[in-house]
């Protein structure tokens, strides 16, 4: 059974007052997510990555498709039992603290009293909230608040749980405990969904990946599958290079980048290195370091992202 | 639709109402409005108790009115405003009992909050009963403290569970302002119903009258049961028009309640 499944998806949203038009948000999104998996659920701004999740659990209704998860339809009450979600920019009741407001929420789960404070305990350490969880919500960072809102989403211990932008509004050490988190989910058994156009992060977590763009699915599958293994070119850095050497390194590079302590890398064309790398030995030069330069997630999407802009310019 | 469910809604919309300030700050200001009625009072000659009274029930009447729309109408566009709504709704509750839990909360809130007022209303006359002297207190056609007031007061919940379903159902589709103005709309109107039936004395346009009918037939008529005056005066209260206008109160609640749960069941929250 897939965790998260999708068909044909479409959302239309009338736009404009007196005469309104539809405004297509989402178009015919397929994806099929396996058990298991962070998936990576990326596109630009207003691509209807939001749009997609709030379908998915029914904040709004499609204009056609159909969207299933954990086998049961997105408006079954009882399969929400099962998921979690933390939505873009949370906001909760100002007047509750963080203790009351996962108690509160633990209870709709029917979570048994005899275990609502532990859990509720528990979730807020899991989340860096300390002393803080018996202010009210209104005083909080937006930082606090986004890590209660990761709380409430994991209160339940879902089988699936659903993060729309979990990094938005997280300092550094901040989007490292999500990340953290979110493989400790994984670890566990849970199926991660998130939207992101963060990329790094999107790289550093997501077995599975679908770029979305203008509404459309891109592309999607394996992040192995989409940035392949060709090699585009290498990284070369030395030092201790004579003016001989430099002169032959400038021959041989796409770039040349001047760094400190009398380092220099070099962009190398893809190849054949060990010419190269046997003639700056000669010269004198030391190797410090040699890696392959491979597609990046960001080299893929900012090709999607031109594709779609050119598609749009052209009229299809 | 879960008991369960709209039962701990109501909990939370409870406990969020009472630390709410503008609700601490109205039940305070109707404490005051209550004192300052009892200080008026004392300039009437022979109507202290009667104006006390008067006061005393317009006051609790205003406030809870106030707490009804003021809390109401933010109910649901609140909660879309901020965005809570997103997390709410994706947790195992139906739409349903979301907005029945609201309004439940709400009406617990209010019964709260006048059950407060009623304990201070009481108070004052309690204290008013200690301080005025006994040749005056002879006079007073009804004791200070009688247990007759309760009845009003009981009254003024059922229009305050009718006014507050009236935000609810306007606050699943429209902006805060536009249902605390269509609240207070509907309240006027309700309380002004015996008129609008009778329109035609006062005008002679057939479609002002045609309009002031067709609002009679559509708005709550909260006069039939608004015995404060019958009360406090002692006059004799018509039980079996109080009776039915009770009813279909609850009736009219009922059906906004139910309407409000059917714009919200299909409700886009983009």
């Amino acid at each position: 059974m897939l965790a998260i499944e999708t068909e044909d998806l479409t959302k239309d949203y009338l736009v404009g007052f007196w005469r309104p038009r539809p405004y297509r948000a989402l178009d015919h999104l397929s994806l099929a997510v396996e058990p298991g998996e962070v998936y990576g659920f990326l596109g630009p701004n207003g691509a209807g990555k939001s749009t997609a999740i709030k379908l998915l659990m029914q904040l709004i209704f499609p204009t056609s498709g159909t969207a299933r998860i954990l086998g049961r339809p997105v408006g079954d009450v009882k399969m929400r039992r099962r998921i979690g979600f933390l939505p873009e920019n949370p906001a909760f009741y100002d007047y509750l603290t963080a203790e009351e407001l996962l108690t509160y929420f633990a209870s709709l789960f029917d979570i048994p009293a005899s275990v609502r404070a532990a859990r509720v305990a528990r979730v807020l350490d899991e989340v860096g909230i300390g002393a803080e969880r018996r202010m009210r919500l209104r005083s909080y960072s937006k930082g606090m608040v986004q890590r209660v809102g990761i709380a409430q989403a994991i209160i339940n211990e879902p089988e699936i749980v659903f993060f729309d932008e979990p990094m938005s509004g997280l300092d550094p050490l901040g989007r490292r405990d999500v990340r953290q988190l979110m493989l400790r989910l994984r670890d566990r058994g849970c199926t991660v969904f998130f939207s992101s156009h963060i990329l790094s992060d999107a790289e550093a977590l997501c077995s599975q990946v679908a770029i979305i763009a203008q509404g459309r699915l891109a592309t999607s599958g394996r992040l192995s599958d989409i940035l392949g293994t060709e090699v585009l070119g290498w990284e070369l850095v030395v030092d201790r290079v004579s003016p001989d050497g430099l002169a032959l390194l400038r021959a041989k590079a796409r770039a040349l980048t001047e760094l400190p302590d009398g380092r220099y890398a070099a962009d190398l064309p893809p190849h054949q290195p060990e010419a190269a790398l046997q003639e700056l030995a000669a010269a004198g030069a030391h190797v410090v370091s040699l890696n392959p330069l491979r597609k990046t997630l960001e080299d893929v999407f900012v090709a999607h992202a031109v594709q779609t802009a050119a598609r749009e310019t052209a009229g299809l | 639709m879960s008991l369960n469910a709209i039962g701990k809604v109501a909990l939370a919309v409870f406990k969020e109402s009472v630390r709410d300030r503008v609700s601490y700050s109205l039940v305070l200001f109707s404490v005051v409005l209550m004192g300052a009625s009892f200080l008026m009072s004392r300039l009437t000659a022979g109507q202290d108790l009667k104006v006390t009274k008067d006061l005393g029930l317009a006051t609790m009447n205003a406030i809870g009115l106030l707490i009804a729309i003021f809390i109401g109408t933010g109910l649901v566009s609140k909660e879309v405003e901020r965005r809570s709504i997103y997390s709410i709704l994706a947790k195992p509750l139906s739409r349903s009992s979301f907005v029945v839990g609201k309004y439940a909360g709400l009406v617990l809130t209010l019964a709260v909050n006048l059950a407060l007022m009623t304990i201070a209303f009481y108070v004052m006359m309690l204290y008013m009963t200690w301080t005025t002297d006994d040749w005056i207190t002879q006079g007073w056609r009804a004791p200070a403290l009688d247990p007759g007031l309760l009845v009003p007061i009981a009254l003024l919940g059922v229009q305050l569970m009718l006014a507050t379903a009236v935000a609810l159902f306007f606050s699943t589709f429209s902006s805060p302002l536009l249902a605390m103005l269509f609240t207070l709309g509907v309240w006027v109107a309700g309380h002004f119903s015996g008129d609008l039936r009778n329109f035609q004395t006062a005008v002679d346009s057939p479609a002002a009258i045609a309009l002031a009918r067709g609002l009679y037939y559509i708005v709550p008529n909260l006069s039939v049961i608004d015995v404060k005056n019958e009360i406090v005066h002692g006059k004799a209260v018509p039980w079996p028009s109080v009776g039915i206008g009770v009813a279909a109160l609850l009736a009219y609640v009922g059906a906004l309640v139910a309407a409000a749960t059917l714009v919200f069941n299909r409700r886009d929250f983009k």
